[in-house]
């Protein structure tokens, strides 16, 4: 795993435009692997394929394995490729089963800010437009092995460019207060009132990933979302 | 036709249940799906069930001829495909159905849709539905938000009849738009439309590539150039030469031609415009009101327009974007090729091509040609001042500006004896010129004066001119005295 050191940063999304705080924290190198996730799965029938519950993943769960206990034919060219098709809960549980969390917004957005050699890559146009021109191709038939993918500043590989992934809180930009307030309510669901309400509208791409995590539910599974863990850094927990 | 068996109970009780289950639990959401029960069971009513048939651009689905609303199902899946953009140049398009435009949705004013959208699993990421043509909340937007590999439902009832444009409403909103997330959704009014003998969906977009025009390759979408509204491409029906050659829009003389006109934007207004037709009718914004007889009509970004007219004589008519650059330099070109008999009294076509000669089609005599019509003096002052410039263009050289003249080479004509002796025979030296030896004012000359070409007015002036110049002895030289003087005293 990789330290964050503790910092700010200011989300896309927030009327005040107040900086978030991020304490130090640790993540996942990579992304979560089909290999690991066979391990895991193996250890844990309960989620494998056939015994998942529908509550807790749609019926696309695993659905590119060949089984409950193998990935199948295109088990050499994925092992090392980002696990895809799991729900909220199943990422959950195996960031638990190590240990583990899964990464909250912040966390997750603080560190994919960073650039190759910067932390911070807030104002650097040429790295969001690497994010665009991921965002904007189809998905490949093979996901590349995590190694190839991007690495950044804290030497975290494929935060941009390889899949989306789950984060604990996806779905708190979505939360809305209630239903009898005025319109202003639900502004960051939707196209306009999100994009006017933007804390920096040059990080366009940005809205991507929200808008990905605002279209999930819990048991959802997706090609091309994956997932790594988090852990609250131990030096930090102490200083508290 | 199984549906069409389904009694209304079940019906009611299956939109329920599939609302709960795609909604999510919170109380209002909750409440929604009880809405749909109640009302459904309050108004009892049976709606045919019909399966909409959607078409590709530029087909546009048959013309309803039901006379009654209907449940009509729409079933659109969101696609993200790499395709032509132009020759040589690929883009990954965001579609709705597969290509841009997506496709062409046609129901009956009163009509209830139920509209599923469906985002393809390959799909990177989550889309939903803006119809204009929806009274409601987002346009559907808010009730279609649909992650890869999902399909969500909702519905509507077509409460106005026009012609809409849809398009994906998912942040960045103009992102999806700009990679060709719209289409059109006509509403017919109750009525229908009136008949016509084709009909055809075009639709302009804007696209924005990060190498220039023509750039070959996969092309990324370029955020600098959208935000400046600078596009690399405007083309009609996602590519540049998709109504072009092969693909044109095709009618025969005397056929009326209906054309479905909507512009995705996402940025720029569309000047629609077909070269050579005018059009008889236009539904401006796809409203209502028809207008008549108009050239260019504006189609705004996420606007339509409905444009009707006949076709009267065979030709390729050009459909453009009048804002011109686009057209020849953008790619916003289509085109409808009418066949059929040539009309010559509405249109001739060429009937002659010929040298154009600014001067005119006889042969010139280039010093005349290029003199203007001689002004004709009416009085002797007249005389004198238009002889003053007829002396400083023709005589000056040789007998200088004051008449002087230059001692052994040219002789002089003020105070000429020579001169004031004779006039006439001054005349007939200027009309035919002089060779051989003269004396004037006791000098011998043995010169040649040229012929002048120059009429007898100018004659008249310029000898009028110098008879009252340096000392001669005065008087006017009229033209007819010219006349004369030439035929007597010839050289």
């Amino acid at each position: 795993m990789a330290t964050i050191k503790s910092g700010t940063f200011v989300p896309l999304y927030g009327a005040d435009k107040a900086p978030v705080p991020v304490k130090a924290f640790l993540l996942d190198t990579y992304p979560v692997t089909n290999a690991e996730f066979l391990a895991f799965v193996k250890q844990n029938p309960q989620w494998q394929k056939s015994k998942v519950k529908r509550l807790f993943a749609d019926q696309n769960y695993l659905r590119h394995w060949a089984s409950d206990e193998s990935i199948g034919a295109d088990a050499a060219k994925i092992s090392n490729s980002p696990i895809v098709n799991v729900s909220w809960f199943a990422a959950k549980a195996y960031c638990e089963c190590q240990g583990k969390r899964l990464p909250s917004v912040n966390e997750w957005e603080y560190a994919a800010l960073a650039s190759e050699s910067k932390a911070d890559a807030t104002n650097d146009e040429r790295f969001y437009q690497r994010s665009l021109e991921w965002y904007s191709q189809p998905n490949p038939q093979y996901l590349p092995p995590v190694q190839k993918s991007f690495r950044n500043y804290y030497g975290v590989y494929g935060m941009i460019g390889l899949v989306w992934e789950w984060t604990s809180d996806y779905n708190s930009a979505m939360l809305v207060d209630d239903a009898r307030s005025t319109g202003s309510s639900d502004q960051q669901q939707f196209c306009g009132s999100g994009a006017s309400n933007a804390s920096n509208v040059k990080n366009y791409v940005a809205f991507m990933r929200y808008a990905f995590r605002s279209s999930l539910k819990a048991n959802y599974t997706v090609a091309n979302l994956g997932f790594r863990c988090a852990q609250s850094s131990k030096v930090s927990v102490a200083q508290k | 036709m199984k549906r069409l068996s389904i009694t209304q109970t079940v019906q009611t009780l299956a939109i329920a249940i599939y609302c709960a289950g795609i909604l999510s639990s919170c109380s209002t959401k909750t409440t929604e799906a009880e809405k749909v029960l109640t009302s459904g069971t309050a108004t009892p009513k049976e709606l045919p069930v019909l399966e909409a048939q959607l078409t590709d651009a530029p087909n546009v689905p048959a013309p309803i001829t039901r006379k009654h609303a209907a449940k009509v199902v729409v079933r659109l899946e969101v696609t993200e495909v790499v395709k032509k953009l132009a020759d040589g140049v690929d883009y990954t398009f965001w579609t709705f159905g597969g290509s841009v435009p997506g496709k062409f949705i046609r129901i009956r004013q009163n009509d209830e849709v139920e509209f599923h959208l469906m985002n393809h699993p390959d799909s990177k990421n989550p889309h939903n539905i803006d119809l204009h043509a929806v009274t409601g909340q987002g346009g559907g937007a808010a009730s279609t938000f649909t992650a890869p590999g999902h399909e969500t439902v909702f519905s509507f009832k077509a409460l106005n009849p026009g012609l809409y444009v849809y398009h994906c409403a998912t942040a960045p909103v103009g992102m999806h738009i700009a990679n060709g997330m719209y289409g059109l959704i006509l509403v017919e009014p109750e009525e229908g439309l009136p008949a016509v003998d084709k009909e055809y969906y075009v639709m302009q977009g804007d696209f924005y590539t990060k190498g220039g025009f023509g750039d070959a390759g996969l092309q990324p979408f370029d955020m600098g150039k959208a935000l400046n509204e600078d596009p690399t491409y405007v083309v009609f029906n996602g590519s540049v030469g998709a109504l072009n050659g092969e693909n044109a829009l095709t009618a025969k003389t005397g056929e009326t031609v209906r054309l479905f006109v909507g512009n995705g934007g996402p940025n720029l207004v569309s000047s629609f415009h077909v070269i050579g037709e005018i059009f008889d009718k236009v539904y401006t914004e796809g409203g209502s009101k028809a207008n008549e007889n108009v050239q260019t009509t504006l189609v705004p970004a996420g606007g339509a327009a409905i444009t009707e007219f006949k076709t009267d004589v065979p030709g390729s008519y050009i459909l453009v974007d009048h804002s011109i650059f686009r057209a020849f330099n953008k790619g916003a070109l289509g085109m409808l090729k009418v066949e059929g008999p040539e009309n010559k009294d509405i249109y001739s076509g060429q009937i002659l091509d010929k040298i154009y000669l600014p001067e005119g089609a006889t042969i010139q005599e280039m010093p005349l040609a290029k003199a203007p019509a001689a002004p004709v003096a009416a009085n002797k002052d007249q005389r004198l001042a238009l002889g003053k410039t007829v002396f400083a263009q023709n005589c000056q050289a040789c007998h200088q500006a004051e008449g002087q003249g230059i001692k052994g080479a040219f002789p002089p004509l003020a105070k000429s004896d020579y001169l004031n002796a004779n006039v006439d025979r001054a005349i007939g030296v200027i009309a035919h010129g002089l060779e051989g030896q003269i004396k004037v004012n006791g000098e011998l000359y043995n010169s040649t004066m040229p012929k002048l070409k120059l009429t007898d007015e100018e004659i008249a002036n310029v000898m009028t001119f110098v008879l009252n110049s340096w000392g001669n002895k005065g008087g006017e030289v009229t033209t007819q005295q010219v006349a004369k003087a030439k035929a007597s005293n010839k050289h």
